[in-house]
């Protein structure tokens, strides 16, 4: 994989080679547009991507010439509230680590602790090699990785898959990139205790939370991919559902965009259905209306719809 | 011997070939993952032709994008029983049941003592013959 092609002969010490030849041939610059396109805001997020696809271009093009270094770590930490694109993010950079050749395959194997930690004793390893093996050509996608480390408890299996997780991190780097995700101040806290991890991981990214304005571009967007959109008096209701739903507990971003439009979209589904002696049009059949928004219990009682699951979702998906 | 020239066991495929180096073994066992197929590592110090049981060495593994996943348990197997035979499997499910489309060995001892023929004699003038593993003389773990 990240050897030399032995196909290519070592390039001659005076030989031009072209970074931007290089950057539309390995095919990243569609993934790096297709992020800017799909994914609302996030800059910093993007530029980060942007630098680290850079970074391994160059190290392509220092390979043609024969100057090795060791295979950068990809080792990555993305740290952030729920639902500001982490997962999402994840995917696309296993895409375009494949596209340059640091994966085999490409693919995201996403867990959390309960799929690495055993429950008893000479169960975590072979839990933790099975997803290790599972992921080995692509992307291992460690959801809220603080809860592998307990330190209430120094008996804790989680300790032991960390061992694991970092023996292969060092010895497969060829085979494999973690990523682990989580909030900001927890995973600081698990690098802090696990200096072990800390020195292994070497990108840094940190999800910032949306404003209300490009959650309601996340709205739109989400809802012209589902062929619905808001009617005008729709947009406005639902920007003022985003500015109250943003100061009510469990508001998680971009999660909690979808959730609200699902529950819209049995609104408008219901509406439709008491008028059902009228006959719809297309148009009746997309647009949601400012009344399929404003009938949520955000402004009624300025509480939580209890109808979706916005209780549950806070776990990360 | 006439009928092992090599001196080694032969089973399964590939076995009259030079040992397959990893490079060789992860292609097969990309082959193998192309075809959606489940793989098991076993290994056994009873090289009978008809011990078609051997041990699992961990589960058969289903669902890999990858082979480098499993050449790591190969050489954990490898490891573990330096001086065993050590094979991989290969499992179609396609007809409802995981059925064996591959077998190959991957790891022997260092000496393979062979069989023994062992004749016995019968009713009348009859004679049965069977064939015989010098090695398993010895108990299970003693004998390479
Ligand atoms: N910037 C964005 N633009 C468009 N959709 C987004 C954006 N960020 C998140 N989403 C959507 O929000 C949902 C939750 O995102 P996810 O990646 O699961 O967040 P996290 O993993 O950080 O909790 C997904 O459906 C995703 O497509
Ligand atoms: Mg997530």
């Amino acid at each position: 994989m990240s050897e030399t092609d032995p196909l290519h002969a070592i390039l001659a010490d005076d030989a031009p080679v072209n970074l931007e030849a290089e950057f539309e041939s390995s095919n990243v610059k569609e993934v790096l547009d297709k992020l800017d396109r799909e994914l609302i805001g996030l800059k910093p997020v993007k530029t980060r991507i942007r630098e680290i696809a850079a970074l391994l271009l160059v190290d392509r093009l220092r390979k043609q010439f024969a100057l090795t270094s060791a295979t950068p770590t990809l080792h990555m930490n993305f740290t952030g509230n729920p639902g500001t694109g982490k997962t999402t993010v994840a995917m696309r950079m296993a895409e375009i680590l494949h596209r340059l050749g640091y994966v085999r395959e490409g693919h995201l194997v996403s867990v959390t602790r309960d799929d690495l930690v055993g429950q008893y004793i000479g169960h975590t390893a072979p839990k933790t090699k099975e997803v290790i093996k599972k992921a080995m050509g692509g992307v291992l996608f460690i959801d809220e990785a603080y809860y592998l480390y307990k330190p209430e408890n120094e008996r804790d299996y989680g300790a032991e898959s960390i061992e694991i997780l970092l023996q292969v991190m060092e010895n497969n780097r060829d085979d494999l990139v973690v990523i682990l995700a989580g909030y900001k101040d927890r995973m600081d806290k698990f690098f802090h205790s696990n200096p072990g991890m800390r020195s292994r991981v070497a990108h840094h990214i940190d999800f910032p939370d949306y404003s209300a304005d490009e959650l309601l571009h996340i709205a739109k967007l989400m809802l012209a991919a589902q062929n619905y959109r808001f009617s005008p008096d729709a947009e406005k209701a639902f920007f003022n559902y985003i500015s109250i739903r943003m100061t009510l507990e469990h508001f998680a971003n971009a999660r909690s965009v979808r959730n609200a439009l699902d529950r819209a979209r049995l609104r408008q589904a219901n509406r439709l259905f008491a008028n059902a002696s009228k006959s719809l049009s297309k148009t009746d059949l997309m647009t949601l209306e400012a009344e399929d928004i404003l009938a949520s219990r955000v402004f009624v009682e300025g509480k939580l719809d209890m109808d979706g699951d916005e209780g549950s979702d806070i776990v990360a998906d | 011997m006439m009928t092992n020239p090599n001196g080694i066991v032969t089973q399964g495929q590939f076995s009259f070939l030079p040992a397959l180096t990893d490079a060789q073994i992860t292609a097969q066992l990309k082959y193998a993952l192309k075809h959606g197929w489940a793989i098991g590592v076993e290994y056994t110090d009873d090289p009978h032709p008809r011990n078609t049981y051997w041990e699992m060495f961990g589960n058969p593994m289903f669902d890999l994008k990858d082979a480098a996943g499993i050449l790591m348990e190969i050489n954990n197997c490898r490891k573990t029983f330096p001086n065993h035979y050590i094979r991989v499997t290969a499992f179609s499910s396609l007809r409802g049941v995981e059925s064996p489309t591959m077998s190959y060995i991957v790891n022997r001892p260092k000496k393979e003592p062979g069989f023994g023929l062992v004749r016995q004699e019968a009713e009348g003038r009859s004679m049965r013959y069977t064939i015989h593993s010098y090695a398993t003389d010895k108990p299970e773990g003693e004998r390479y």
